[in-house]
């Protein structure tokens, strides 16, 4: 490669310009990438979309029936309301999701603010820590939340029948949220630990010499240099860790089986409804309205905190 | 401020109490995981010891003898691999080129092809779950790896293309221009000038990009019906009745998946940092 001498000169072409045929050959380099997110993305959105206004069946969906949006919300003569709307177990998961989101984002932005200072540090083990770090995030989250079914086992659990003296806590619906959020937190506190500490470490450190001379304490440092500084690198993870959040489905699935999975996760729900129920119809509605609460909560990130993607 | 000298007592004592945060942060990391080591190990029968008595009971590998002599754990791996590794493979090779493009070329509408490939990685999976459905038994893959493979590219392919686009805004001009100038075609610059150097980025991304395909579990779940994944088979390990987990044989399970995972990751270390960063700080 480096001693070949080209051996034959180069048609230039002279009637469009370098930049046209760049901007060419670009469109065939983008082109395999374009058709394969079309495929997979683009035309499954559009049929989960189609689906959602029709009445159809998983099993044979060429027999679809054009209902509008009675499987969001319809009530029949009878007063029986059929739509997913007006179904409790959706608004259920609904709250449990948002619940889930809003505690496990928030206390593993803090716990991996507290690491990723620690590691920011100098001591002895530092090297060592920064390795643990990577363990619970590198395990497979359908392993982490069996890892952690078999510690709340009320019979046999570390903390089931260790710490909790034989509660089922996965079995009541209302402390099996905490549960799941302490998995979810265990295993993904590393992540943001680690995008923290890549930001930590951008920060430049004659800048805390200068704070330290003119007598700024530590907790003054980290309020008004660090946290300001680390805004940009804290919103991304932030946004990426909450979007994460609500479509979490394997946890509650592993954990809860897919019954109970369904009134605590929306992906739960939905994937309840499609699959297991075969309702196409009304799990694409579901499915858009996931599609449609996740959109309008990155457009509200975006907007609200100005987030930068390049 | 020099505390060693001015205080030695406040200074030992913010010492022990830094040094007690790190014991409990690396307890707190380490310690599930230690225990899903320590129970793969042991016999079911002494699960119902305390925790004194189990640490100290007798360990036996009868548990990974068993996994490994389960069929259906060993077809989860073939078929984890073979998902997993297909979606990479593809996904390096699309997502280098578009890397490329979007990297190196100037030309309209770039910025709107960016932000569909960011939109479709913050996409609902759910989202495409009845789609992707109805077309993949539609072309008759449903149980099928390809299946699999071609689902797998939904995060793969914007995930490489976006990590691989910043790395190659990283790499000089010069390198391509000369290759250009020499009259090389874009591939031939593509693969003889920039893949050399993209390399370590290459291995970075494909290395991400595989642990998520290894641990993916939705449409793993949803698209075979008996060629499951090891996901699927771990969640699905089940013993001889519904009221008896085999706690056991699932630990020695989910060891032998997560080891690899846990020694590549150690292994490229630095490298998975800077690729997790270069992915998600930076968009």
């Amino acid at each position: 490669m480096t001693t070949q001498a080209p051996t034959e000169p180069r048609k230039v072409v002279k009637t469009r310009g370098i930049e046209a045929a760049r901007a060419r050959q670009a469109l065939w380099l983008l082109l395999p990438t374009l058709i394969a997110i079309a495929l997979v993305a683009g035309y499954p959105l559009w049929r989960t979309i189609f689906f959602s206004v029709q009445e159809a069946n998983l099993t044979s969906p060429e027999q679809a029936r054009y209902v509008g949006f009675q499987n969001f919300w319809f009530t029949t003569e009878d007063g029986v309301g059929i739509g997913f709307l007006q179904d409790p177990k959706w608004w259920q998961a609904v709250k449990n999701t948002m619940l889930f989101t809003v505690v496990s984002v928030f206390l593993e932005t803090v716990f991996g603010m507290i690491i990723a200072l620690v590691v920011n540090g100098t001591f002895k083990g530092r090297a060592f820590l920064r390795t643990a770090m990577l363990v619970p995030w590198a395990i497979p989250t359908v392993v982490s939340a069996q890892m952690w079914a078999y510690m709340y086992n009320d019979s046999f659990g570390l903390i089931g029948q260790g710490l909790l003296g034989g509660q089922a806590l996965l079995a009541d619906p209302d402390k099996a949220i905490w549960a799941l959020i302490a998995v979810d937190v265990w295993k993904t506190t590393s992540f943001m630990a680690l995008l923290i500490l890549a930001g930590l470490q951008s920060l430049p450190s004659d800048m805390y010499e200068a704070a330290d001379m003119d007598g700024a304490s530590k907790w003054t440092q980290f309020w008004r240099m660090t946290l300001p500084l680390l805004r940009p690198a804290l919103l991304v993870a932030l946004v990426f860790r909450s979007l994460d959040a609500l479509r979490v489905f394997d946890i509650m699935y592993v954990m809860l089986g897919p019954v109970n999975a369904a009134s605590t996760s929306m992906t739960g729900y939905a994937r309840l409804t499609l699959i297991d129920n075969s309702l196409l119809g009304v799990g694409s509605a579901v499915a858009v309205a996931i599609f449609l609460i996740i959109m309008v909560i990155v457009v509200i990130y975006v907007t609200a905190f100005r987030v930068k993607f390049d | 401020m020099n505390l060693k000298r001015t205080s030695p007592g406040l200074y030992y004592l913010q010492r022990t109490a830094f040094y007690a945060l790190v014991i409990a942060i690396t307890f707190y990391l380490l310690f599930p995981f230690v225990w899903a080591v320590i129970t793969s190990f042991s016999k079911g029968a002494n699960l119902f010891l305390p925790p004194a008595q189990f640490l100290v009971s007798e360990k036996t590998v009868e548990n990974y003898v068993q996994v490994f002599g389960n069929p259906a754990f060993q077809r989860g791996l073939l078929y984890s691999v073979i998902a997993a590794v297909g979606a990479v493979v593809i996904s390096l090779l699309f997502g280098s080129f578009a890397a490329y493009a979007l990297g190196r070329f100037r030309f309209a509408g770039k910025q709107v092809i960016l932000y569909v490939i960011l939109a479709v990685s913050v996409f609902p999976q759910i989202a495409v779950l009845g789609g992707l459905f109805t077309l993949i038994r539609g072309a008759g893959v449903f149980n099928n790896p390809l299946a699999l493979i071609f689902s797998y590219l939904i995060f793969t392919v914007p995930f490489t293309v976006w990590v691989l686009t910043s790395f190659v805004r990283d790499i000089p001009g010069e390198l391509e221009e000369a290759a250009l100038v020499d009259g090389a075609s874009p591939l031939q610059t593509l693969f003889q000038v920039l893949f050399p150097v993209m390399m370590p980025a290459l291995v970075t991304t494909g290395l991400l990009a595989f642990i998520n395909c290894w641990n993916e579990y939705l449409f793993a779940l949803t698209f075979m019906s008996s060629n499951r994944t090891v996901p699927v088979v771990i969640a699905n390990y089940s013993g001889a009745s519904q009221y008896d987990q085999p706690w056991g044989p699932i630990m020695a399970a989910s060891i032998v998946v997560t080891v690899p995972l846990i020694i590549l990751v150690l292994v490229f270390q630095r490298n998975i940092v800077s690729g997790l960063t270069a992915g998600a700080v930076k968009g």
